[in-house]
């Protein structure tokens, strides 16, 4: 569902850096992967590669049959529909209440209003927010953020939903309750890329683990284990 | 299409009314703004008046010779009046006159009895012209001067008061290409500073911009919500600026009236009401719309 062939990605900023360097990767429907790395390793720029933040120096990078490296920009927001994306800083609607971010996801993909009124209250249930839906961003912990970016991730069933470090300012407990919801939403049958540099979680897991390490993958292997010099 | 466009005023709507004091400075920029392009109106409007009440006073009177026939000096009020720069030309006949004099000193006993004791009446036919712009009255007056008419004509009052005519064309022109010039500045103040606040409120704006983008949403469902805002603001903008503008002209109008007694301003904004208030939305709504548009283009490029 999402390959990467020979891929590599430079920055030039005065002089050249590598951020990924030939990067040969397949990811198939139902997987749940785990990119681990050390900070700067290059798991934040795999990340934006497939939803074509960033275009490739070099290489091809297919997702659900598009080829995201020469797409058109005005062809992404069609691709990003098609993907459910986490980060660690949220990223929601300040001005929007939790109900409201989760419906502008479906609102965007031109889902109609009967049907948004129906499924926003049963997914935000599912993360365990219907108390919350009439709340602003600013009223919520860092936990409830994150359950509400997942919501809106998940609203309109993509084929993968992608978490860059998703856990990263959240505490023990909220960690492992975004950990189990993106573990049951793996067993619905959503695919799941989660970016983490936190050996706890990708061992308690034990899913496929992806090694980067200065640009380059260095281990692949299924039920896997964080192992990083 | 019905459902997109109710979502765009839907999320227009929200960002204005939830920006709380980004929208409340972005509107009091354009009312700012608003209340300059009002200024500027009634500026002009008192501007025309005082320098047409200015024009009024100046005219050339031809003064004929008292036996002159009457045929003579009506051909001569037809040509003067086929020339394009004449705006009007009046004949006041030697027994109008009198009786116009009559009329102005009839408490004067003085000059009634000497009047009276006049056989016959002293005073000349005239032709009292006005020109259509003030700087015309010295071809006028070379026309009047032609060498046929001399031999009829007693006095044209052009030389003596060229002058103070050519004084009055000066200072007409020059307010009207002052008023031009000061339009023209407040105006492009106005855009400038409005154009700059809006793309400071887009500007605070740009992380949420970049999230619509990251959950797919299509630029002109980005860029929409920020027209339908400029829209806002503009009606509003113009509802407010008009508002202060309307006491302020009721209350300033009776003294304005001491200088020029033919400006009633209540009048004009009364019976304006609905043109000024349509120009208003106008500039206000385009005001709003073009600056959001022009901010927003450089968000857009993924």
């Amino acid at each position: 569902m999402i390959s990467f062939t020979n891929v590599g990605k430079k920055y030039k900023n005065g002089s050249t850096s590598v951020a990924l360097e030939d990067i040969n990767l397949k990811i198939e429907t139902g997987e749940f992967v785990t990119l681990v790395g050390k900070s700067g390793a290059g798991k934040s720029t795999l990340v934006k590669l497939i939803i074509g933040e960033e275009q490739p120096t070099c290489g091809k990078i297919m997702v659900a049959g598009q080829n995201v490296g020469v797409m058109r920009s005005k062809d992404l927001p069609t691709l990003r529909r098609k993907l459910g994306v986490v980060f660690q800083d949220f990223r929601l609607l300040p001005k929007k209440t939790v109900h409201e971010n989760v419906a502008f996801a479906m609102e965007v993909a031109g889902r109609p209003e009967h049907e948004i009124i129906e499924v926003v209250p049963q997914v935000l249930d599912m993360v365990g927010l219907a108390e919350r839906a009439n709340h602003f961003p600013s009223q919520l912990s860092g936990g409830e953020k994150q359950r509400v970016a997942i919501a809106r991730a998940m609203i309109n069933r993509p084929m993968v939903i992608i978490a860059d470090e998703p856990t990263g300012n959240l505490d023990p407990v909220n960690t492992w309750e975004i950990i189990k919801l993106l573990t049951k939403i793996n067993e619905l049958g959503t695919t799941i890329i989660l970016a983490t540099h936190s050996k706890d979680i990708v061992n308690a897991l034990g899913k496929r683990v992806v090694s980067i390490d200065k640009g380059r993958v260095v281990r692949d292997e299924k039920n896997g284990r964080y192992i990083l010099h | 299409m019905a459902t997109f466009l109710s979502r765009i005023f839907k999320y227009g709507w929200q960002s204005f009314s939830r920006g709380k004091w980004l929208s409340v400075a972005t509107l009091v920029v354009i009312v700012l703004a608003l209340v300059v392009f009002e200024s500027l109106i009634v500026f002009t409007v008192i501007t025309k008046t005082s320098l047409s009440l200015l024009q009024d006073k100046i005219d050339i009177s031809v003064y004929f010779k008292p036996k002159t026939n009457e045929d003579a000096i009506l051909k001569i009020k037809k040509a003067i009046e086929a020339l394009p720069e004449t705006a009007s030309v009046e004949y006041v006949s030697r027994e109008k006159a009198l009786a116009l004099f009559k009329e102005t000193h009839k408490n004067d006993v003085a000059i009634s009895q000497a009047l009276q004791e006049l056989n016959d009446n002293p005073l000349s036919p005239v032709l009292n012209i006005k020109a259509q712009k003030p700087d015309q009255y010295a071809m006028i007056a070379e026309e009047l001067e032609r060498e046929s008419w001399q031999s009829i004509t007693q006095k044209i009052t052009y030389r003596q008061n060229q002058t103070i005519i050519d004084r009055l064309s000066k200072i007409i022109d020059i307010t009207n290409r002052v008023g031009l010039i000061l339009t023209i500045l407040l105006t492009l103040t106005a855009i400038v500073i409005t154009f700059n606040t809006v793309s400071l409120a887009i500007y605070s704006n740009r992380e949420e911009i970049g999230i619509m983008r990251l959950v797919g949403a299509p630029n002109s469902l980005i860029s929409g919500p920020y027209m339908v805002e400029g829209i806002i603001y503009g009606v509003i903008g113009a509802i407010i600026s008009l508002l202060l503008f309307w006491p302020a002209v009721y209350w300033g109008a009776p003294y304005l009236k001491y200088f020029l007694t033919d400006l009633d301003l209540r009048a004009y904004f009364s019976t304006h009401f609905l043109s000024l208030i349509g120009y208003q939305l106008i500039f206000g709504i385009a005001l709003g719309v073009i600056s959001s548009n022009f901010a927003i283009q450089k968000y857009l490029k993924i």
